[in-house]
């Protein structure tokens, strides 16, 4: 009778995996065939990619074309404006870090100061409404105000043909579009500290000052530093519609706004023998940069305090 | 109202505050004014703009613009159809993907969880690119040129999955579950009777911003799609505002410096196009704001 029942126990047990496993599935599927099979195309970064004449196919061309070993990577090294290209991405990537963070954290610790709920509400609503607009939409606004012929500012200079004050504008379209996003869940994480503390702060006659430095800043350090990490793990990657769409992808501002994606892109879509596994062998690069960053990142915070990392 | 005294007492002063209201009500506003900019000028006069350019303070106005965007016919609509359609379904299926891979993952006594976790964790640290990936959506699954492309490629976010597993962790007590389980109901009837009721916040705060992912979608397009009856409305923003540009660079280049820009059909229209397409957006976002403010801070925080 007891064996019965465990028996029985045993079956259900097994029931309620399949089912659940097969609830799983289609993620499972989707995950494999959109991000895990894309990994077997890494080999075209070492090969001379062309398509298998007798049957051409997604595996058939990889199996099938020569290896080429590392001759694909030199494109990205010693192309002509490769390192401006990477240069750029790090550098606009460590300025938006620092801007986000930085701008983020005040207007959060800002706005929890703001007595009035419904003033703290209406301009959190406005902070976070660019966040929803595409990019397209966004070249559009600015494009108002730098448009050559009636742009509110086309008086300063042609600024589709003259690439000073570009690293300014991303900048701020990137502050614009984002820092609504960020702001919020730094005030979600103000929001989660114990009121007590800051009232017995006030009473042994800590300044406001004082109680951001000494009480908001290290409760939400934590947050900073996870948001931080999978920046900083990114900063090889670049937001291809910033600097795609907003500059209205004009050759003469290339210098100061080509990143790695929108390079990326450009050699894919160019006509030069070989463009696809150049491509790939710049992507397959950005991706490697982009783990070791990560785990990096991870295992010096790991290293000065251990509950703060991210795995 | 002792509390209330107390609660005024660790307050800035009334002087810092004001200060506070300054800089920060610049910064919303700066948020916000590119797009009020965009709709005065879509409402301004060609005689406007040839006299005052575009301005927050057009000499006359004219509705001409929208007139002109909905009068552009097949194209506006079907691509409005597009965006509508890839918006819904895309936004279903995402869904039921990711709160059914959620669940999963949710279950404490499931045995696989640890595997479908790293399955999915894997992704977001490690990539094929850019190029691996057009191949498989295009030679390997053959969706160029079709509407699955725009909808096959979104439909699961490793990071919408992570927030709805939080949320079922926050929202749902797994004994409630086990006590069904032993009432005789499966993981399906579990899931859709008892799960999917419950989490109806959760999932409204990934659907929204799902919806918003597959509304503003040009990306997609600009990989796969050729075919000019399947482009979504972003991409018509974008490849009007591309087709323009090279328009007046070319122009610029061949001399031809004093054309009248305001002979260009769609100068204004593109602006009208444009606040088409935010309109939606700007008037359904304040409720939702909400949703998503509370599902983002319950993954984000709790995570």
């Amino acid at each position: 009778m007891d064996t019965l029942a465990r028996r029985k126990k045993r079956t259900a047990n097994i029931r309620r995996t399949m089912a659940i496993t097969v609830m799983m599935l289609p993620g499972a599927i989707w995950l494999i065939v959109i991000r895990y099979l894309p990994m077997f195309g890494i080999v075209m970064a070492f090969q001379n990619h062309r398509p298998y004449t007798p049957n051409p196919g997604f595996f058939n061309n990889i199996i099938n074309s020569p290896f080429v070993g590392l001759r694909n990577f030199e494109f990205i090294f010693f192309g002509d404006r490769a390192w401006n290209m990477i240069s750029n991405t790090l550098i606009y990537n460590m300025v938006f870090i620092v801007t986000t963070t930085v701008i983020g954290v005040a207007i959060a610790v800002i706005l929890t100061e703001i007595t009035s709920k419904f003033f703290a509400k209406v301009y959190q609503t406005l902070m976070f409404f660019p966040f929803f607009i595409s990019w397209v939409v966004a070249s559009y606004f600015l494009f108002a105000f730098l448009e050559p012929t009636f742009g509110l500012l086309s008086d300063v200079r042609d600024w589709y043909m003259d690439p000073t004050g570009w690293p300014v504008i991303l900048t701020s379209a990137n502050l614009w579009k984002n820092v609504g996003f960020t702001c919020i869940i730094y005030v979600a994480a103000i929001a989660g500290i114990d009121p007590g503390m800051y009232e017995a702060a006030a009473i042994d006659g800590a300044s406001k000052w004082k109680q951001t430095w000494y009480i908001t800043l290290p409760t939400i350090k934590p947050m900073i530093i996870i948001l931080n990490i999978l920046a900083v793990g990114r900063i090889v990657m670049a937001d291809f519609g910033l600097f795609w769409n907003l500059t209205m992808d004009s050759g003469p501002l290339q210098r100061a706004t080509e990143v790695f994606d929108t390079y990326v892109y450009r050699v894919m879509i160019s006509n030069v023998a070989g463009a696809a596994d150049f491509a790939t062998a710049a992507g397959l690069f950005q991706s490697v940069i982009g783990v070791i960053c990560i785990i990096g990142v991870n295992a010096l915070v790991r290293k000065i305090n251990p509950e703060n990392a991210m795995f | 109202m002792a509390k209330r005294k107390k609660f005024r007492m660790n307050k800035v002063s009334y002087a810092s505050e004001t200060i506070f209201h300054v800089i920060i009500a610049a910064f919303a506003l700066m948020c916000i004014i590119p797009f009020i900019f965009i709709i005065i000028i879509a409402f301004s006069s060609a005689e406007s703009l040839r006299t005052v350019g575009y301005s927050f303070f057009p000499t006359g106005t004219t509705m001409i613009n929208f007139n002109a965007a909905f009068e552009m016919g097949d194209l506006l609509w079907r691509s409005f159809a597009n965006s509508v359609f890839i918006t819904i379904v895309g936004t279903f299926l995402a869904l039921l993907i990711s709160s059914m891979y959620a669940y999963g993952l949710y279950r404490s006594n499931y045995p696989l969880k640890k595997f479908f976790m790293f399955l999915m964790f894997f992704t977001m640290i490690f990539g094929g690119g850019l190029v691996p990936f057009v191949i498989v959506i295009r030679n390997l699954l053959g969706l160029a040129d079709t509407i699955w492309a725009l909808i096959v490629p979104m439909l699961m976010a490793p990071f919408h999955v992570i927030i709805l597993r939080t949320f079922y962790r926050t929202c749902i007590p797994e004994s409630l579950l086990d006590a069904a389980n032993i009432d005789g109901a499966g993981e399906f009837r579990t899931f859709f009777m008892i799960v999917i009721p419950l989490s109806k916040p959760g999932l409204a705060t990934i659907g929204l911003m799902t919806a918003i992912g597959f509304w503003n979608d040009w990306w997609h397009a600009l990989l796969f799609i050729r075919d000019r009856s399947l482009i979504p409305l972003q991409f018509l923003l974008m490849e009007m505002q591309r087709n323009i540009d090279f328009f007046r660079r070319h122009a610029a280049m061949i001399g031809a410096t004093n054309i009248d820009m305001t002979e260009l059909p769609t100068q204004g229209l593109r602006m009208a196009l444009a606040v088409i397409i935010v309109v939606p957006i700007a008037f359904a976002y304040p409720f939702f704001q909400r949703y998503i403010i509370s599902g983002m801070t319950i993954g984000a925080v709790k995570e």
